[in-house]
């Protein structure tokens, strides 16, 4: 009975048809029938989600769930959509994630309530839509469709410097995906004729025709993953987006950048990624290191977990991209499934950690409203239960054996050193310097003494506070210690994935 | 069929636009809400004969001088219509100001009949006559705010370089004429791909042609009219030129271009595009320093005409359908961004700055959505109608090989998206520099909503539109 319902587009449009719902029928409610309204869409379209999970057969490779309407005829555009083991995980987080940020914002926001609700379910929508679509043109729709919430939300809700930050947030993601259009309409010429993106990974293309199709497509993915030097609108975003903005952001836009390397840019022009890719580890050594440096820099904390993030995130395009190189230097392509793996387990587990810990950011800014480290210190005098959430948190983000950090950095470096040791060796510093910056801002505002008088009278965590924090809690030690569940997962798929980069495209 | 009633929409709307024109100057001092509504009626009528009517094939009538085709009776019913919507936005602009401007309908309706006429033309002449007829109209329309000294400078600056325009448009007739020896665009045809001595005098021809086409859409370098007419015009003025006479413009285009040259698109087409990238790129550089609504909004169009000529300059059916999908979910985007301002406005000021938006979306959460969508929508994010027009250009200039010139346009398309940008940041992000509601009466608010709505909707399923455009194009050869 279950699986005769088109659950999957439940899971796109019950959010956004929620979110249109709070937005205009919101205005005539009172603040808190709002915020129960959207917690309640956000929980079904969780629970939507954990069917997907419940009915999922980690054994296929093959697209699941999916649904094939035409939608303009004149051009073979279809309402295509699927899910494989790459989509899952990351659709789990995204309505993962909503449900906290509804929970996040309920006292927080008070201007413009059903607004914020609405755009943030609108956006929980579109993001499931990306990670979705089997069609082109539909990836591009909703992949786009996205900014315009997230610039509402940044703008309306932001800091004092959010018009700055949210028109730089969507011009830069804008440069980049305009240039992935040509590059899809090129597609749909080669094609003869064809949006459907499986018939783009089956598409004989020249090496210079897929340098041209690569670059194209990573300066879309690159800009939002971001990969340093394209990541300057990120911090930004970061500091003047309101906490759930920041989650968001963090937890689940970021990964946008990364699905798309994995479901265009290898697959397209593979020949293109194998001949670039010293070019893509060197970007993402740069990403881990330099931007460590940088991030021990920072006096803000938001600013500082921003560049963790990116940080982070060259991880993630290491482990993509260094597959050519295992199997040049091996020989064989088994090594490579670990890199790849190991990217989407750092994917997923940045996705709890990074929105955890913006999420303590923004317990301290409700208090205090500042996010300068200086302006704290002592913090565990009066808040001892927050404290102890955020060290755990602190520790995940710096790869603490026994937290999700750890398991997709080990993976990573692991399948480094199968190509080579210099390059696990600069992949490794991110151990040490994660620590470095992510502990000694934890020192900062936590341990010491209380030089600020707002410090003094803090309160500890409420028990809205205190759940948001559990829940965030449970996935970063369950994957910490057994992350067979997501391992298996997308296996099969990457498997598959990894199968298809091993043959060449060339005509 | 006779000759005659194939015309049947012109000749009616001819009739009525004299009807109304003794209405009004016999209603002595009763309100010129009655010319409205004559002319109201007008266009229905025209419009309910244009949709009776509408041909499934190509008839040639009155010795070669008018062709109705799909692709005309289309274009016509969306000019009718955007007339139509234009009427209700007038309306209440000069309600507010407590203007008499019945003059405002029946320029109109004569502009209109002009419309018609170009856009059924199979002749040079019935394309000179056509065009002025409507243009002459439309200098009229501009001086109409006597009063205002910048209304007046427009008109003259309309006027002469209008005027100019029309003698070099003329110029490049005589020059096909002195080859060809024929005015009527089927037969010409044939001419156009001949290749001997006399092709060089076609291309000539080609080039003073292209000049006045380019004039009427308001392209680089023959846009200088257009920012200070948009400005200087009243604001329904402003709607009116800005929205059905580009439909006119774009079927001038494809009648000349297409059905008279299409042995010459070699050359037409790599003149359209210089013009294109210029129109482009100038129109999105200098939009960003405007404070002026009207003269941004002015701008932008010169740079979705240039899009408009990439879907023209692939020179196939496929390349025509995208633009005239393309120049239709302008229109009708445009219409609704004037409408905004008309909406702003009250009896004392124009809200023609772009600092009038100021808190719109906390003033009327309702219109500042509608806004927001049009906004977004001519900057080309999808899901709304202007990422289609955008898509379908874009895809057609690939198809044609020009790979180089789609990755131009959409750069230059995000410097365009900053200033449309800048009005969603004021009307959301910035507090109202006043707090009084919003004055307008309630046909124009459903007027203005229905189209915001059409162009999210159109965002949404824009496959039946797109099917008829491909439909109206396919005489055309591939």
């Amino acid at each position: 009975m279950l699986a005769d319902l088109p659950i999957l587009s439940l899971c796109v449009w019950v959010p956004i048809i929620g979110g249109l719902w709070v937005v205009f029928a919101g205005s005539r409610m009172s603040t808190n029938a709002v915020r129960n309204n959207a917690l309640v869409f956000s929980i079904v379209a969780f629970g939507l989600t954990l069917l997907l999970w419940r009915y999922f057969d980690n054994s296929v490779a093959a697209m699941q769930f999916t649904e094939k309407l035409s939608w303009i005829a004149q051009f073979d555009i279809f309402y295509h959509i699927g899910i494989d083991g790459i989509a899952l995980p990351l659709i789990l987080l995204t309505s993962f994630t909503t449900v906290l940020i509804v929970l996040a914002g309920w006292e927080a926001i008070t201007d413009r309530v059903n607004q914020y609700m609405g755009a943030f379910l609108i956006l929980e929508g579109l993001m499931i839509g990306v990670f979705i679509a089997l069609d082109a043109v539909l990836f591009y729709v909703f992949w786009e469709a996205m900014l315009i919430p997230m610039f509402l939300i940044i703008g309306i809700w932001g800091g004092p410097g959010r018009i700055y930050a949210t028109i730089k947030f969507f011009l830069y993601t804008f440069l980049g995906s305009v240039f992935m259009l040509v590059a899809l309409l090129y597609l749909y010429r080669q094609t003869n004729g064809s949006f459907a993106i499986a018939d783009m990974h089956a598409v004989l293309l020249t090496l210079p025709q897929q340098k041209w199709i690569f670059v194209a497509f990573l300066l879309a993915f690159a800009v939002k993953v971001p990969m340093w030097p394209v990541h300057t609108w990120l911090p930004d975003a970061h500091v003047e987006a309101p906490t759930g903005g920041s989650v968001v952001l963090a937890a689940v836009m970021l990964k946008m950048g990364g699905y798309g390397f994995i479901r265009f840019s290898l697959p397209i022009a593979t020949d293109a990624a194998a001949s670039l890719n010293g070019m893509m580890i060197g970007l993402s050594l740069i990403a881990i290191v330099y931007i460590g440096f940088v991030a021990l820099a920072q006096e803000d904390m938001k600013k500082l977990i921003a560049y963790s993030s990116i940080s982070h995130m060259g991880f993630v395009t290491l482990g993509f991209f260094i597959c050519f190189e295992i199997y040049s230097e091996t020989g064989s392509w088994a090594g490579a499934v670990m890199g790849i793996e190991g990217g989407m387990v750092q994917m997923i587990s940045h996705g709890f950690i990074s929105a955890a810990l913006f999420l303590c950011v923004g317990v301290m800014y409700d208090r205090v409203h500042s996010r300068q480290i200086g302006d704290y210190g002592g913090v565990v005098n009066t808040m001892p239960r927050f404290a102890a959430f955020m060290m755990l948190f602190a520790m995940a983000n710096a790869g603490l054996p026994g937290t999700s950090g750890f398991v997709g950095e080990f993976l990573v470096i692991l399948s480094a050193f199968k190509a080579s040791f210099w390059l696990a060796f600069f992949a490794a510093t991110t151990l040490i310097l994660g620590a470095a910056y992510t502990l000694w801002m934890y020192k900062r505002v936590i341990f010491g003494e209380v030089t600020n008088a707002a410090v003094k009278t803090l309160e500890d965590i409420s028990m809205r506070e205190n759940a948001i924090l559990i829940a965030l809690v449970i996935p970063v030690l369950i994957l910490g210690v057994w992350p067979a569940p997501l391992l298996d997962m997308m296996h099969v798929t990457i498997a598959q994935l990894v199968e298809q980069l091993s043959h060449s495209k060339l005509p | 069929m006779t000759d005659l009633s194939l015309i049947i929409p012109e000749l009616s709307l001819l009739t009525l636009a004299c009807g109304v024109l003794l209405i009004d100057v016999f209603r002595g001092r009763a309100p010129d809400a009655i010319t409205f509504w004559a002319a109201v009626i007008s266009i229905l009528v025209t419009l309910v004969q244009v949709s009776l009517q509408f041909p499934d094939r190509t008839m040639i009538a009155f010795f070669g001088t008018v062709k109705i085709d799909p692709m005309g009776a289309a274009l016509k019913a969306v000019a009718l219509t955007l007339v139509l919507m234009s009427f209700f936005f007038a309306r209440d602009h000069f309600d507010k100001k407590q203007e008499e401007c019945s003059e405002f309908y029946i320029l109109s309706l004569f502009a209109t009949i002009g419309m018609l006429v170009l856009i059924s033309a199979n002749s040079l002449l019935t394309v000179y006559l056509g065009l002025e007829l409507l243009s002459l109209s439309l200098y009229s329309m501009v001086a109409m705010n006597r009063d205002s000294a910048q209304s007046s400078e427009a008109a003259m600056k309309y006027f002469i370089l209008g005027a100019l325009a029309s003698g070099m448009l003329l110029y490049g007739i005589s020059m096909l004429y002195g080859v060809s020896g024929t005015l009527q665009l089927d037969q010409l045809v044939a001419y156009s791909e001949l290749i001997d001595q006399k092709r060089i005098l076609m291309v000539f021809g080609v080039v003073f042609i292209i000049v006045g086409i380019a004039f009427k859409l308001g392209v680089v370098p023959f846009h200088m009219w257009l920012p200070d007419v948009y400005q200087g015009a009243a604001t329904p003025v402003t709607l009116f030129i800005g929205t059905a006479p580009k439909i006119a413009a774009f079927a001038m285009a494809i009648r000349v271009l297409a059905d008279g040259l299409q042995g010459l698109a070699m050359e037409w087409s790599s003149m359209l595009i210089i013009l294109a990238v210029l129109s482009i790129g100038i129109g999105n550089i200098v939009a960003i320093a405007q404070t002026n609504m009207k003269r941004m909004l002015a701008y932008s169009t010169i740079a979705h005409m240039g899009f408009l000529l990439l879907g023209v300059l692939a020179a196939n059916n496929s390349g025509y359908a995208s633009a005239m999908f393309y120049v239709i979910i302008y229109a009708l985007t445009t219409t609704g961004a004037f409408g905004a301002v008309i909406l702003l406005s009250r009896s004392d000021t124009d809200a023609d700055q772009i600092s009038d938006f100021s808190g719109l979306a906390k003033r009327s959460p309702w219109f500042g959505f509608i806004m927001l969508v049009l906004m977004f929508s001519l900057a080309g994010v999808p899901p709304f109608a202007g990422f289609w027009a955008k898509w379908y250009v874009l895809k057609e200039v690939v198809a044609a090989g020009y790979v180089w010139l789609a990755a131009l346009a959409v750069l230059f398309s995000i410097i365009g998206a900053y200033y449309y940008l800048r009005i969603v940041k004021l009307m959301y992000f910035d507090e109202a520099n006043e707090v009084q509601h919003l004055v307008a009466s309630q046909d124009m608010k459903l007027v203005l909503s229905v189209n915001g709505l059409v162009i999210f909707l159109l965002g949404l399923l824009p496959g039946t539109l797109m099917s008829a455009c491909v439909i109206a194009t396919i005489s055309y050869s591939s």
